[in-house]
Parts: C-alpha cells; sequence; structure tokens
C-alpha cells in the first residue's frame, strides 16, 4: 500500500502503522514512483487543480506492469460530485476502486486548539466569494456538536460569521431526529470573521511563540531553525562538524517548559529561562547530597524527567538567543516603533518617513505591504494621495507586476482610499481600549501585553462579549463590518446547565479567515485570570501571521522569457 | 385453508417461501397442451391462503418457480429468462441464465438461499449446470462437464459449503462433485454397497447435513461435506418419494429426515424405527429452520420436533421442575394447597429458576394462546418466590408473544416460529409486513415495542408514502396533502426518496409538490436535475450552502442551456456566478472574460488582460495585452491603474532599446533596478531621463543615486 498525500496536513502515522503503509509521497504531476505495492491511495483535498495531477498519474502509469496497481481515492474533508465529475471527463474515474471520504474537518493542534489548515480560506471568502470553507467549517461545528452537545448560545460578528450560523441553524432542521442528548461541554460559541479585525495579524507578534513563527514560521507546529546554535558542544572538536541541516523542533504544550514560555511576551521569556536554569542545576546538585542508597535510586528515577527539561531548557535558551539577536536588531526597533506609532494613532494620515525609506532600500515587499496595510487600517483607509503614493512607489520599486496583488489587497479592504472622509478609529481604538500606555510584560494585567501596548480587537470582543457584553459596545459594532447577532439552540430541559458557584463558562472561539499565536495567547491569557470566569477553545480555518497571510493574497505573476 | 382451489396440488407448480412466506401457484400449466387456448393462472397466496394476487400467465413456459430471500417471486422460464415478480404480481425486471441456457433449455431448476443472497441453479437440456449464486449482483457461472453424462441425472442438489457453491448430482450408482473447476466422484462412508442406485437427495435448510435415497429403498443420512455418516434407515418402499426433506432444529440432536408418497408422510431418523402418517390428499412440504411445513388443500399444518422445554413439562407424570411449576399455579387457582407442596418440592431441590425459565422458554414453542398464557401465568407465579429474579426475559417473552400472535392470525398469515422469529429479526418482519401493505399493523408493532422512530415508524410511514403516490385515482393535491398529512416533521423521512419514486410514477408534478416538504435542500437538487427544473434545482442547491453541489448544478446548467441564456442565469444568483468564476478561472480562461464583459466589469477586465499579459511569449503581445488593459481601467475610471500600466509600457519599450544599446538584460527589471543598474554602470544620462520621464520622487533618486555612486546598490542588498 503506498499513500499519496497533497496540500493540507493530516497525520497518518496511526493509519501507517496499522494498514502496513509502505511508502508516502506528495503529490506531483507525471509518473508515479516506483514502489512495489498493490494499492495507492490518493488522500486530496477535492480541489479541481489536484484531480489534474491525479488524473495525470493515473494515466501515465504502467498498463503492462504486472501486478497492476489498484488506486483509491479519500477526499479530505468530504467527497465532491464536481471532482469526481472531473475525474470522469478525464476519463478516469473508473481507476477508482474506492471513492471515499475522511471528514476531518478540524483538526486538533494543541489541547484547547482547532485549526481546518485551509490555507485559501480568507482569500477564498473575501477575495472570490466562493464560500466552500465556510461550509467545512460548518459542518465541522455540527460534528463537534455531536460530540460535546450542543452549543446552546451563539454568538458572532461578520459576513462570513452569519453565513456560518445560518448553516448551521439549517442543517440542525435538516436533521430534526438526532436530537443530541450529551450534556454540552461549550456555553457558548463565538464566530468572529477575520475581516473584522483586519489590524491584528499585521502587527508584529510579541510573544515567544508568535516571534518563532514571525521569524522562522511554525508550520504545523514544527519550526525549522537555523543549526549553528544547536550544534553539540563537546570539548576537542572545536566545531569543525557543524550540521548544516536545518534543526527541526516540534512546539506544543506537551513540553512542560514550553507550555510555560510560549504565550509569554518575550521581553519576560529570560527571567523564566534562567530561573529555570537555576532550578535544573540545583536539581542536578542534588546527586552529591545523596548520601543513602534509597537517597540515590530516588535521584535515579527522576534523571530521565530532569535530563528532558535540561534539553528542554537548552533548546529554548538557543531559540531565545537565536530571537534576541534580532529583536535587539535597530530595523526591529524601528519597524516596531512605525506600527506602535500607527496603532495608537500617531501620524497615520501623512506618508510615513520610515515606510518610503524601505522602500527605497527595497526591504522585502511583504513588509512594506504589512505597513502599508497598518497604517491604512489605523485609519480606516488612506487619502487618496497617500495611497497613491504608496502604490505608485511600490509599483516603481518592486514591478509593474504587483499591480494586482495591491488590487487584491483593496479588495480585501487591507488597502482601501478613506471614502466617507472620516476616521473610525479612534474611536474604536478609545472604546475598546486598544492601546495601553501601561502595559506590564513581565505579569500582565491586560491582554495588550501580547503586542506590547496593542489589545488584539478580536479578543478584546470575545472579552467584552463574556463580560458585560455587547449591548454596551453597540456603537463601535456597528462601525466594524459586517452584521452582529445572537442565535439561541434549544436544548431539552434535562440537559440545561445549572451552574455551580465559580464555575467557569467554556466558550468556542471560532475566527473565519485565521487566527494569529498572539491572539491565541491572549484567549488563553482570559482563560487563565482568576475572576475570568470564562475558559476559551480556539477553533480556526488557519494559523496565520502578517506574513503568510499576505503572501496568500498574492497574485504570482511570471513573466514569460522572452 | 382459505383458498378453496378445485385443482389438485399436483397439477400445478407450488412455490412457497421459508419463514411462514407466501405460497405461489402457476395452475392450469399441466393443461396447456390439452386446451391451448386457456392461459395458466399465476396466484400468490398468504400462508393461511388468502388471495394477494391473481394474474393469467402470458410469458413463456415456466419450469420452475421460487421465491427470493426478499420475498420476491421468481419465473424460470424454459428459455432460462428469470421474470421478478412481487408479492402482488407486478412485475419487477428479468434477467437472462445466458446463451447456453437458451439455446438447450432449461430441464430442471433450483432456487436456493446462501449468505450471498438468492441464488439459481439450472440444469440444461445438454446436461450442463448453470449458477448464479446472488440474483442481485447476476454473475454466471457453467459448472464443469461431468464425463461421459449421457442421460439428466436421477437427482441433484446445491450446496453451499466455506462460502463456495458446489452442485451434488447422481447418476445411476455414482454420485459427482461439481465445484468451479472440477468435476470428481465422490462416495459417502459408510454406504451400504448394495444400496443401488440414487433416486433422490436432501439438503438440510442450513447446509449441514445430506439425506440421499436409493431403489432400494434405503436412506443414507449424514453430513453435507461426505466425510461422516449419521445413521441409515432402510424404509423398504422402492419408489422415490415426491419429497424428501429435512426436519430437525438447531442445535438439537434429533434429526430427520421426512418424506413424502402420494398418500404417505414418512419420519426417519436415528432409530430403527419410524413413524407414519397418512396423506389424505397431495401435500407439499416446504422445507423451514425448524421444522416442516405441510401444505394441502385444505389444510396447513407444521411438523417439527417437540423442543425439550416443552417435552419436560408436558410429558405424561413428568417430574420436571416446570412441569411442577404448572401444576402448583393451577393448584393456587384452584385456592388448593397443593400449591404449596408442588412449590415446596421445586424449591427444596432450589430449582425454582430454572422451573420459571422453563415455563418462559416452552410459552415461546406454544401456538394456542391459552396455553402460552397458563405457562406464562406458571412463571410470574414462580417469579414472586425467587429474590432477584431478572424480570427482562419474562416481559421480552410476552412482547414477542404478542407480535407472534398478530402476525399469526390468519388475516395477515405468517405462521412464524418462535425460533424463526429470533433469526429472521424483528427489523426483516417489519420489511415484509411493509412488503405486504400492512402499514398499520407494522407501525403499531413499532410503537408497541418502542423501537426508534428512524428505524420503525418513520421508515414504514416513508414505504407508505411511495406506495401512496402510485394511486393513480386521487388528484396530485390530495395525495400530496394525505402524505403530509400523516408524515408531517416525522424525523427521518426523506420526502426526496418520496418524490422520486412518484417521478418514477410519471407524476412530477406530484414530485414537486413533495419536494417542498422536503427539509433538506441538497437532497431536492438531483431529483430536481432530473426532472430538468435546473433553475429550482440551482436555488436549492445554493440554499443548502453546500458549494460542492452548486458546481454539479451549474455544471449541468452549463451543458442544457445555450451560452446566453446559461450567463443571464447566473446573473441572478451571484453565488453560483462567483463559483464558476473560479471554475473558469482555473479551467476555461476565455470564458471568464466574457462574464467580465457580460456586466462590463471593466476592472476586472482590466485585471485579466494584465494577468494574461504575463503569459505572452512575446514583447509585443505584452504589450497589446498590456494596452487592452490600459483601456479597460479608463473604461474602469481607475486613472491610476491606467497610468501604472502605462508606464509599464513605457518601462517596457525602454528596457528593450537599453537591452539593445547596452547589451544587457533588462527587461523586466523593476524601474528602480533598471536606474540602478543604469547608474551602476555609469549611463547617468539615462538614468536621469527615466527619473524625469517617470517623476521619481527626489527622495529616493537621491537614495538611488547616492547607493548607486558608492557602488552598492540597495537592490542587490535586499535580494
Amino acid at each position: 500500500m503506498a499513500a499519496h498525500l497533497s496540500s493540507g496536513r493530516v497525520n497518518l502515522t496511526a493509519l501507517r502503522e496499522e494498514h502496513e503503509v509502505e511508502k508516502m509521497f506528495t503529490l506531483k504531476p507525471g509518473r508515479l514512483p516506483q514502489a512495489d505495492v498493490k494499492n495507492i491511495i490518493f488522500f486530496v483535498r477535492p480541489k479541481l487543480e489536484l484531480m489534474d495531477i491525479i488524473a495525470d498519474n493515473v494515466l501515465r502509469e504502467d498498463r503492462g506492469r504486472s501486478p497492476q496497481r489498484d488506486f483509491h481515492i479519500l477526499f479530505v474533508p468530504r467527497r465532491s460530485l464536481l471532482c469526481e465529475q472531473w475525474l470522469k471527463e478525464q476519463g478516469v474515474l473508473g481507476s477508482f476502486i474506492h471513492r471515499e471520504q475522511y471528514s476531518l474537518d478540524l483538526i486538533p493542534f494543541d489541547g484547547d486548539l482547532l485549526s481546518m489548515e485551509s490555507e485559501s480560506a480568507f482569500k477564498e471568502c473575501y477575495l472570490e466569494s466562493d464560500q466552500t470553507s465556510l461550509y467545512h467549517a460548518a459542518k465541522g461545528l455540527m460534528t463537534l456538536q455531536a460530540l460535546y452537545g450542543t452549543i446552546p448560545q451563539i454568538f458572532g460578528k461578520g459576513e462570513c460569521a452569519r453565513h456560518v450560523a445560518n448553516m448551521m441553524i439549517r442543517m440542525k432542521r435538516e436533521f430534526p431526529g438526532s436530537q443530541n442528548s450529551i450534556f454540552p461541554v461549550f456555553d457558548t460559541l463565538l464566530l468572529l470573521d477575520r475581516n473584522v479585525d483586519l489590524l491584528t495579524p499585521l502587527a508584529t507578534q510579541l510573544t515567544y511563540e508568535g516571534l518563532i513563527d514571525e521569524i522562522y514560521g511554525i508550520q504545523n507546529t514544527y519550526v525549522k531553525l537555523p543549526p549553528e546554535k544547536f550544534a553539540p558542544k563537546k570539548q576537542g572538536e572545536g566545531g569543525k562538524d557543524l550540521p548544516t541541516e536545518p534543526k527541526k523542533l516540534q512546539l506544543n504544550s506537551a513540553e512542560e517548559l514550553y507550555a510555560e514560555i510560549r504565550d509569554k511576551n518575550f521581553n519576560a521569556v529570560g527571567s523564566v529561562l534562567s530561573k529555570k536554569a537555576k532550578i535544573i542545576s540545583a536539581a542536578f546538585e542534588e546527586r552529591h547530597h545523596a548520601k543513602t542508597v534509597g537517597e540515590i535510586k530516588q535521584f535515579v528515577s527522576q534523571l530521565p524527567h530532569m535530563q528532558a527539561a535540561r534539553s528542554s531548557l537548552a533548546n529554548h535558551t538557543s531559540i531565545a538567543e537565536l530571537i534576541k539577536d534580532i529583536t535587539t536588531s535597530e530595523d526591529f526597533f524601528d519597524n516596531l516603533t512605525v506600527e506602535q506609532e500607527f496603532m495608537s494613532g500617531i501620524d497615520t494620515d501623512k506618508v510615513n518617513n520610515y515606510i518610503e525609506d524601505c522602500i527605497a532600500q527595497k526591504h522585502q515587499l511583504i513588509k512594506i505591504l504589512r505597513l502599508v496595510c497598518l497604517q491604512s487600517v489605523c485609519n480606516s483607509g488612506l487619502k487618496q494621495k497617500v495611497l497613491d503614493h504608496y502604490k505608485r512607489e511600490i509599483l516603481q520599486t518592486y514591478g509593474y507586476e504587483h499591480i494586482l496583488t495591491l488590487n487584491n489587497l483593496e479588495k480585501a479592504g487591507l488597502l482601501k482610499p478613506q471614502t466617507s472622509g472620516r476616521n473610525n478609529y479612534p474611536t474604536i481604538r478609545k472604546t475598546l481600549r486598544l492601546w495601553m500606555d501601561d502595559v506590564n510584560e513581565q505579569n500582565p494585567n491586560d491582554i495588550s501585553y501580547v503586542y506590547s501596548g496593542y489589545a488584539p480587537l478580536s479578543v478584546r470582543l470575545a472579552q467584552l462579549l463574556a463580560r458585560p457584553g455587547w449591548r454596551s459596545i453597540e456603537e463601535v459594532l456597528k462601525m466594524l463590518p459586517g452584521p452582529h447577532f445572537e442565535e439561541r439552540q434549544q436544548l431539552p430541559t434535562g440537559l440545561q446547565k445549572k451552574r455551580q458557584h465559580g464555575e467557569n463558562r467554556v466558550t468556542l472561539v471560532f475566527f473565519l479567515g485565521g487566527v494569529t499565536y498572539a491572539e491565541i495567547a491572549a484567549l488563553r491569557f482570559l482563560s487563565q485570570m482568576e475572576d475570568g470566569g470564562t475558559e476559551y477553545v480556539i477553533a480556526t480555518t488557519k494559523l496565520i501571521n502578517g506574513t503568510t497571510w499576505i503572501k496568500s493574497l498574492m497574485e504570482k505573476l511570471e513573466p514569460a522569457p522572452f | 385453508m382459505e383458498w378453496g382451489l378445485r385443482e389438485e396440488l399436483r397439477d400445478c407448480l407450488v412455490a412457497a417461501a421459508p419463514y411462514g412466506g407466501p405460497i405461489a401457484l402457476l395452475r392450469n400449466c399441466a393443461r396447456r397442451e390439452k386446451s391451448p387456448g386457456a392461459r395458466p393462472l399465476l396466484d400468490t397466496f398468504s400462508a393461511s391462503g388468502l388471495l394477494l394476487a391473481s394474474i393469467p400467465w402470458k410469458s413463456g413456459q415456466v419450469v420452475q418457480l421460487g421465491w427470493t430471500a426478499s420475498e420476491d417471486l421468481l419465473c424460470i422460464q424454459e428459455d432460462g429468462t428469470v421474470l421478478i415478480y412481487n408479492l402482488f404480481c407486478e412485475f419487477k425486471r428479468h434477467f437472462s441464465m445466458g446463451n447456453e441456457v437458451l439455446q438447450n433449455h432449461v430441464l430442471e431448476a433450483k432456487v436456493f438461499h446462501t449468505e450471498y443472497g438468492t441464488g439459481v441453479a439450472i440444469l440444461t437440456g445438454a446436461h450442463r449446470f448453470s449458477l448464479a449464486t446472488n440474483i442481485d449482483d447476476l454473475k454466471l457461472r457453467r459448472m464443469p462437464e461431468v464425463p461421459g453424462l449421457q442421460k439428466p441425472p436421477s437427482c441433484w442438489a446445491v450446496l453451499s459449503q466455506d462460502r463456495v457453491t458446489i452442485v451434488l448430482l447422481a447418476v445411476g450408482q455414482d454420485l459427482y462433485l461439481l465445484d468451479n473447476t472440477s468435476c470428481s466422484v465422490v462416495t459417502p462412508p459408510g454406504m451400504s454397497p448394495s444400496a443401488g442406485a440414487y433416486l433422490q437427495m436432501a439438503v438440510s435448510f442450513n447446509y449441514r447435513c445430506l439425506a440421499l435415497f436409493t431403489d432400494t429403498g434405503y436412506i443414507w443420512m449424514g453430513l453435507a461435506t461426505l466425510k461422516e455418516k449419521l445413521c441409515e434407515f432402510n424404509s423398504s418402499i422402492r419408489s422415490p418419494p415426491k419429497q424428501m426433506v429435512w426436519c430437525m432444529r438447531p442445535r438439537s440432536r434429533q434429526r430427520a429426515v421426512v418424506m413424502a408418497w402420494d398418500r404417505q408422510l414418512m419420519v426417519v431418523g436415528n432409530s430403527t424405527e419410524c413413524i407414519q402418517f397418512v396423506l389424505d390428499e397431495d401435500s407439499y412440504l416446504v422445507p423451514e429452520l425448524d421444522g416442516v411445513r405441510i401444505l394441502s388443500r385444505t389444510s396447513h399444518e407444521f411438523l417439527h420436533e417437540i423442543p425439550e422445554a416443552s417435552q419436560e413439562i408436558f410429558k405424561i407424570a413428568s417430574m420436571a421442575p416446570g412441569a411442577l411449576l404448572l401444576e402448583a399455579q393451577k393448584e393456587y387457582e384452584k385456592e388448593s394447597q397443593k400449591a404449596d407442596e408442588y412449590l415446596r418440592e421445586i424449591k427444596d431441590q432450589k430449582l425454582l429458576p430454572e422451573a420459571v425459565s422453563q415455563c418462559i422458554e416452552a410459552a415461546g414453542y406454544e401456538h394456542e394462546p391459552e396455553t402460552q398464557k397458563s405457562l406464562l401465568r406458571a412463571a410470574s407465579f414462580g417469579k414472586c418466590f425467587i429474590d432477584k429474579f431478572p424480570p427482562e426475559s419474562f416481559v421480552r417473552m410476552c412482547q414477542d408473544l404478542r407480535v407472534l400472535n398478530a402476525i399469526r392470525d390468519y388475516q395477515i398469515g405468517i405462521p412464524l416460529t418462535f425460533t424463526q422469529y429470533k433469526r429472521l429479526t424483528i427489523e426483516v418482519l417489519l420489511d415484509r409486513l411493509v412488503l405486504r401493505r400492512l402499514y398499520p399493523l407494522a407501525i403499531r408493532i413499532c410503537e408497541y415495542l418502542r423501537l426508534s422512530e428512524i428505524q420503525g415508524v418513520s421508515r414504514i410511514l416513508a414505504h407508505w408514502a411511495c406506495y401512496k403516490v402510485q394511486q393513480k385515482d386521487k388528484s396530485d393535491e390530495e395525495v400530496a396533502y394525505a402524505i403530509n398529512q400523516k408524515l408531517g416533521d416525522t424525523p427521518g423521512i426523506s420526502y426526496s426518496e418520496i418524490a422520486a419514486r412518484a417521478y418514477d410514477c410519471g407524476r412530477p408534478e406530484l414530485a414537486i409538490k413533495l419536494l417542498e416538504y422536503e427539509p433538506r435542500s441538497g437532497e431536492q437538487v438531483p431529483l430536481l436535475l432530473k426532472m430538468k427544473r435546473s433553475k429550482l434545482a440551482l436555488s436549492k442547491a445554493i440554499e443548502s450552502g453546500d458549494t460542492d453541489l452548486v458546481y454539479t448544478v451549474v455544471l449541468h446548467l452549463k451543458n442544457e442551456l445555450n451560452r446566453g441564456t446559461f450567463f443571464m442565469t447566473l446573473q441572478n444568483q451571484p453565488v453560483a456566478l462567483s463559483l464558476y468564476r473560479q471554475f473558469c478561472k482555473h479551467q476555461e480562461r476565455e470564458t471568464l472574460k466574457d462574464l467580465y464583459n457580460q456586466d462590463d466589469n471593466h476592472q476586472e477586465l482590466g485585471n485579466f488582460h494584465v494577468h494574461s499579459s504575463y503569459s505572452e511569449k512575446r514583447i509585443e503581445g505584452r504589450v497589446g495585452a498590456l494596452q487592452n488593459a490600459v483601456d479597460e481601467y479608463y473604461k474602469a475610471k481607475n486613472e491610476f491603474a491606467a497610468k501604472a500600466t502605462e508606464d509599464q509600457i513605457k518601462l517596457l519599450r525602454l528596457q528593450r532599446h537599453l537591452q539593445e544599446d547596452f547589451d544587457k538584460p533588462y527587461l523586466d527589471l523593476s524601474l528602480h533596478d533598471t536606474v540602478s543598474t543604469l547608474i551602476l554602470d555609469g549611463h547617468h544620462k539615462k538614468a536621469e531621463q527615466l527619473y524625469r520621464d517617470f517623476k521619481i520622487p527626489d527622495k529616493r533618486w537621491v537614495r538611488e543615486g547616492s547607493s548607486g555612486c558608492t557602488g552598492v546598490p540597495a537592490s542587490r542588498g535586499a535580494q
């Protein structure tokens, strides 16, 4: 058996072990690689581009080979009539013995985090009006409810949120018989459109995990790091065999130390690491005090755990050093200063010097786009003159082909001319307290610590929903795009929760169009607040940061060589 | 029997389905030659002899009748065609047993049931066998030839061993086994050498046992694997029995074979003696799981081994705990102190729980409600004297008996025994009631047994509705209304399935009315498409939110409508339009242009041209496409984009000249990089010209100038 994977991540290790999967390949056009197997399974997203590749694979299969290989196709998360029709038109549909679906909508990433891993969800929804990913999201939420009980309250903000809620209500009506008798785990579902809060992902995340993602990019909980810092320190070798392969590390809450520091502001990470270092070396010192055999035995039994802690500490110290090199650089500081000026409302209405300089020095285009978009969002759109100036600068410096990318950003509302003539952002900022001057990075008392001053709008909305409720910010909600709404799903009387005193409510926050690590950190911070009263579980279409997000909106035009 | 037959059974082709199933009769077929004008009649009856349907037989000569596991009637014709009718003699479909059978005709045929479903075995005029193990998934198998077979075998049977279907046949004194590939001669172990030629054979219901009858009246009984003999018997009757069948109970050691001659019925088993009955009239034997049904013109009897529990209780002078308990209860009703004595006798032996179980079990085997009641009463009485006797078995038995008594009523006519009922399961029984259109009874049973709605009531209602739509004497409105009245929002009802049935019956209007009641819009779409209501289908697909479904309808519409109408239809459905645009973006870029043209979307047309300019292979092509883009941007009143694109054209032309002049690649560098390269290469004049032509802001110009002078172009540094 051999499996073929298309884009999107599926954990196949279990399947692999159970069914003796021989080999796994990623999908690419051309002839299938040689493998001495009888069955070939394609794991694919139902997309036409992928169907073309599969058709190509199958058509190029050697008919004469013996034994003939059997093909199967497994759609994730849903079978698609369109794709099957397409395969049929290519004349290969009959080659597939089994055509099934693997209904994997929401993939668990951590104890409190689910993602659909649908990279293009934001682009599809806002640029192309293709709501396929929203349909999958609604289906995923239905599955979640089938497992964890009907969620009695649904709140939402934004067009997509409205659409998902509508589909959920419709799906529930379509299956009246499936009355759920599971005691609900979630009290509230909050659906948030990414375009309600375009600002947050544009800003540079300043939590530990957020910075790792900004600088090195976390992919499916794994990060690849430059190897130099991780070279095994052995005496005598003098570093002659420096590893050249990037160091790959898995990052999740299973690692005790990482769970502790991932959501901290980076400035607070150093002190934790040094404290940990002291504790660990103290623990290793214990061995000198161990006198009796019993004491030694106890020490030895703790050894594996201590060694794991030590290597974990070493890794994170190295990562922190790597990040520190960057965060202490002048350019990082300048960039951050400009971002913070924009977010606190300073000089958002005129052409910014730093941005101009960066363009002149031809810094990375994505960096420029992030800054210009950030300024536009913080000013509710730019004056036509300012906007045109930026656009001209970008086109002249980076090439005219980027006109389509700029067009996409305008369509998505990230970059726009100020139309109403009024800048709503200051009102929103003040009402929602998006900018906090007295931020405490070491012992935070507010979510604004994740951006060292800026409190992510999306998370603020979640926080205000829990207490005191959205009614208090009705005016601001109207300024943000899309409708806000509340729906109730009736529960049978037996399942209605009688709340004990001091028991937390559980809210599922679903970010349609992506969520950043800093926002997740902010929500985790709210969960841990002593008087918070609400625990948050986070679901999203995709984990994003400003760079990956902007990249997904860029039009890639390669000129044909003349 | 209710049927009041005038003919003798021997003049008819008879087939009765197992599990108390229906009976089919083809009458007059024997007399066909005498009076060719008279058509034979095909009748179906319930097991109690109530006429279900009757039709004149208009097709070819029928060789054999049989029932499938789902109670469809199979009529196997001489030419190898098998016609399938339902219980009510309504034609369903037909299939053929292949060309070989068609040429050589069917000599004999047998219908058999295995775990794969219902199968048909044919012996052709050329003495070859053809098999189909499952008529619902027809795969014909032609069995290998039997060497030297000149005349038809005296008898044959289909065996099922280890999931393989094989044929056993007898020719004179030889037995042959035919499997897929080979033919082998077999000899049953312990067969008396003087037994003679085989005349008749019988396979048990579960394919486990085999009985062989020879022309000396000798009967061999053994395992169907032919590996072990169970017993033998000498009947001293030399003529072959008309029918020979096994009569045994699952898991019982008492195995017996029943043989029927014209007026005599003989039961033989592992004993030197046999039981004989006189038959007053023509009889027909139907093998069952736990016994034999005996049909005749006036009666319908069931012959079976008395189960152990019943024997223990009803044996004369039995002292079994169950018997004592029954006695005790009777005395108790008479208010006699003997009740206590009997009870003590059981209790002293600590056998009371066993006594209760025995009575419950025995009640299940009884057919008379009075006897059932007295046994259950005894069980209930005994239960009172036991601490914590689990009540489930008692309650379950009461429920089962109530269901069984209801269906055994002659008006329903399904004489299931308890054992058969348990094997059949309640779900299948409900299906059979539905097949007989006994909807109210089926629903009442569901309600009585508290089956879940989706499994029970709603499934039955859906079947009822499917039947209802076939009633042509009522108007569409009436039928739709009646169905909705009865079904309402019952969970698990698929209105679209009912609608599909209505459409198949040629009532599209009714189908649409019924679809209105379907809450799942996704379900409505396929049928609407089939009925060519594509536009309605499109809006339903959009309602469902399932984009895949929308795509399906859109592509369907694309093939069905002409281009103009297709575009117009999409125009009214923005969701479908944007999805179609996505499709075009990947698959048909030219159509995309037409779509934008149609709604005068000049901005997107501009973008479209910019996009396609990058796939142009020649610079003139690129410039041409960009010029188109400029025009469109102007039409869209997007001055900025138009100017920028004009600049781009200007730059391209300039770069071509530069490339020619300096023999260095300039094309597709950005303006910034072009200027930097020029400065670096010392063409300051040219650079300055670009600075003026493109109005490069002073600020950047200074930077570029300086970086160019220092020889470290910023652009290179950043790359």
